[in-house]
């Protein structure tokens, strides 16, 4: 009874693998770089991934080519964006709100323009670009996305786009070989330290037929490493070796300069 | 030559800091101010997050006013006594300041309530120091005699009781304006993110008579100090102390000031006065300009610290 019922579920479970390996293809991804280390010299870079579409037989399967978005997300925050108005004709902040825990680091590469990649369900879906990206905001008591034309959400996207934090390109997905493709990833100095999730998609014919993902990390070493961890673990006497250091400082410039 | 700052979290050429430091300790070295009303705008200009700005200036205002408080104290232009009163009075001021900040910081309004601060403050007392000096520069050229003293002006508080003997100072007066000074120094220095050395300064001259022989230095003691304790406050409180952007700050702001104490010298009471009037005033303007003047974006972008 056992044995039959073991049987069954292997029979199933090979049938399963054989249809899958017949019809769909895999992805195969690689970063030049899983641990970008942050020295007293770093002032960006750039990460370099290269992909593969792997399947069983010589040719590839969908003669119509293959599209690629990868998305790179970073470690996740809460940002305030402000609104200024003219007040009694002073320039005042008047309304804000709080996006809750959206990436810090957001960036949409892609082999072609995603609307001509699959439809716009497909791409809202996956949520895929900046337009199909969650945002949620705080709205009251609640927490929630709102239009694409919100004008908070498109200066968000705009003001992130301009600290070179969110970055889309639709020509960012480069195909060497109608099978192998590679990607730059700009790291900009000013990202946040943390894991950052590598996401690729590979689409055929508007739909999505592969997925695969990977993650970096961007962390502080050395010198750096040791300032950062000394200024939040041990306030106070980082504080008065910082205040020392400065009155010290001070003292021997007295010192060295006295000529009168 | 770029260098990443740990705190700050962002590469910056460390020439540029190294030249700003330069030229505000050269100018807080000639006034006898501490610069961090210059420092901390010229930081937030160059992309460093304010709240980092304003906790890094804090040490490099200790250092330079401390290399310019030795050279003064050496030529004996320090007042001890007059130094000790102000602190006591400064040290409640800075408490009382910090409670103040962290009220208005929960309203969401505290930078405009800074640059509306900064630009009253600032204008009023550059365009009152540099009419009040250009006023004594005319006197002066006219031939008529300066009068430093003036015996019979006598205002309203020179009558309080607690009567103190400034001896280095050579004036006589009642500690309880010498208190008052010092605690106001302090509560705005708290709100503001400054030394308060540009408000003490003329405070001491035309309040108290100071003459201009001991007011700075005196004034470089109490900046050194209340400075030195808001970047251990800073520190402990919210960890936004930079300790490299500040290092390469004092190094630039110490040699400065060595250099400003002794151009310093080299000018009359009312020219100093009046160069530190148009600088001032020029601040308070650029402050002015920033709040009138139509914003390129009128949307801007804030981390929220700790938000759930």
């Amino acid at each position: 009874m056992i044995v039959t019922r073991l049987a069954a579920l292997a029979l199933i479970g090979l049938l399963a693998t054989a249809a899958g390996a017949a019809a769909a293809e895999r992805l195969v991804i690689s970063l030049s770089n899983h641990r970008v280390l942050v020295t007293s010299s770093f002032s960006g870079t750039e990460v370099v991934l290269f992909g593969s579409v792997e399947n069983d037989q010589a040719a590839p399967l969908h003669r119509g080519g293959y599209d690629v978005v990868v998305t790179i997300t970073g470690p996740r925050e809460s940002e305030r964006v402000r609104r200024k108005e003219r007040v009694l004709g002073v320039w005042v902040n008047v309304e804000a709100r709080t996006f809750i825990d959206v990436p810090s680091y957001l960036a949409v590469l892609s082999s072609k323009p995603a609307e001509a990649i699959a439809n716009l369900d497909t791409l809202r879906l996956m949520q895929v670009g900046f337009d199909n990206i969650l945002l949620p905001q705080r709205i009251g008591p609640d927490i929630a996305d709102v239009v694409r034309e919100d004008p908070f959400r498109v200066a968000f996207l705009r003001l992130k786009e301009e600290q070179r934090l969110y970055i889309a390109r639709d020509n960012g997905v480069t195909f060497l070989t109608p099978v192998l493709f590679r990607a730059d990833v700009p790291l900009p100095a000013n990202a946040r330290f943390g894991t950052y999730d590598v996401d690729v998609k590979l689409f055929a014919d508007g739909a999505m037929i592969a997925q695969s993902d990977s993650a970096l990390e961007i962390i502080k070493v050395g010198f750096e490493q040791f300032v950062a961890t000394a200024a939040r673990d041990y306030g106070l006497l980082y504080g008065l070796a910082t205040a020392m250091l400065a009155l010290v400082i001070g003292w021997f410039a007295s010192l060295v300069f006295r000529l009168d | 030559m770029q260098i990443y700052l740990p705190i700050a979290d962002l590469p910056v050429n460390i020439f540029l800091l190294l030249a700003m430091g330069l030229a505000v300790g050269f100018i807080s070295g000639m006034f006898g101010i501490g610069g961090g009303f210059l420092m901390t705008p010229l930081l937030i200009f160059i992309g460093i997050n304010p709240g980092v700005a304003v906790a890094s200036v804090a040490s490099h205002i200790a250092a330079s006013s401390c290399s310019g408080a030795i050279s003064y104290w050496r030529r004996n232009a320090i007042d001890p006594a007059l130094a000790l009163m102000l602190l006591a009075g400064g040290v409640i001021g800075t408490g009382f300041g910090v409670w103040l900040f962290t009220l208005l910081r929960a309203l969401d309004q505290l930078d405009l309530m800074i640059a509306l601060a900064y630009l009253t403050l600032l204008s009023i007392v550059g365009a009152l120091m540099v009419l009040e000096s250009m006023r004594s520069i005319i006197r002066t050229r006219a031939g008529m005699p300066i009068a430093l003293r003036r015996p019979g002006s006598h205002v309203w508080f020179h009558g309080l009781p607690f009567k103190f003997r400034f001896k280095r100072s050579m004036i006589y007066v009642s500690a309880i304006p010498v208190w008052v000074i010092g605690i106001l120094i302090g509560f705005i220095g708290a709100i503001m993110g400054i030394g308060g050395g540009f408000l003490l300064v003329p405070m001491l001259i035309y309040l108290l008579r100071v003459p201009t022989a001991t007011v700075i230095g005196t004034s470089m003691v109490l900046t050194m100090v209340t400075m030195a304790s808001a970047t251990v406050l800073h520190s402990v409180t919210n960890h936004l102390v930079d300790a490299v952007l500040a290092l390469i700050l004092i190094v630039g702001g110490v040699i400065g000031a060595q250099f400003g104490a002794r151009a310093g010298h080299k000018l009359t009471g009312e020219w100093l006065r009046l160069l530190l009037g148009l600088l001032v005033l020029l601040v308070g303007l650029r402050f002015a300009f920033q709040l009138v003047v139509q914003p390129d974006d009128l949307y801007s972008l804030r981390i929220v610290e700790g938000m759930p």
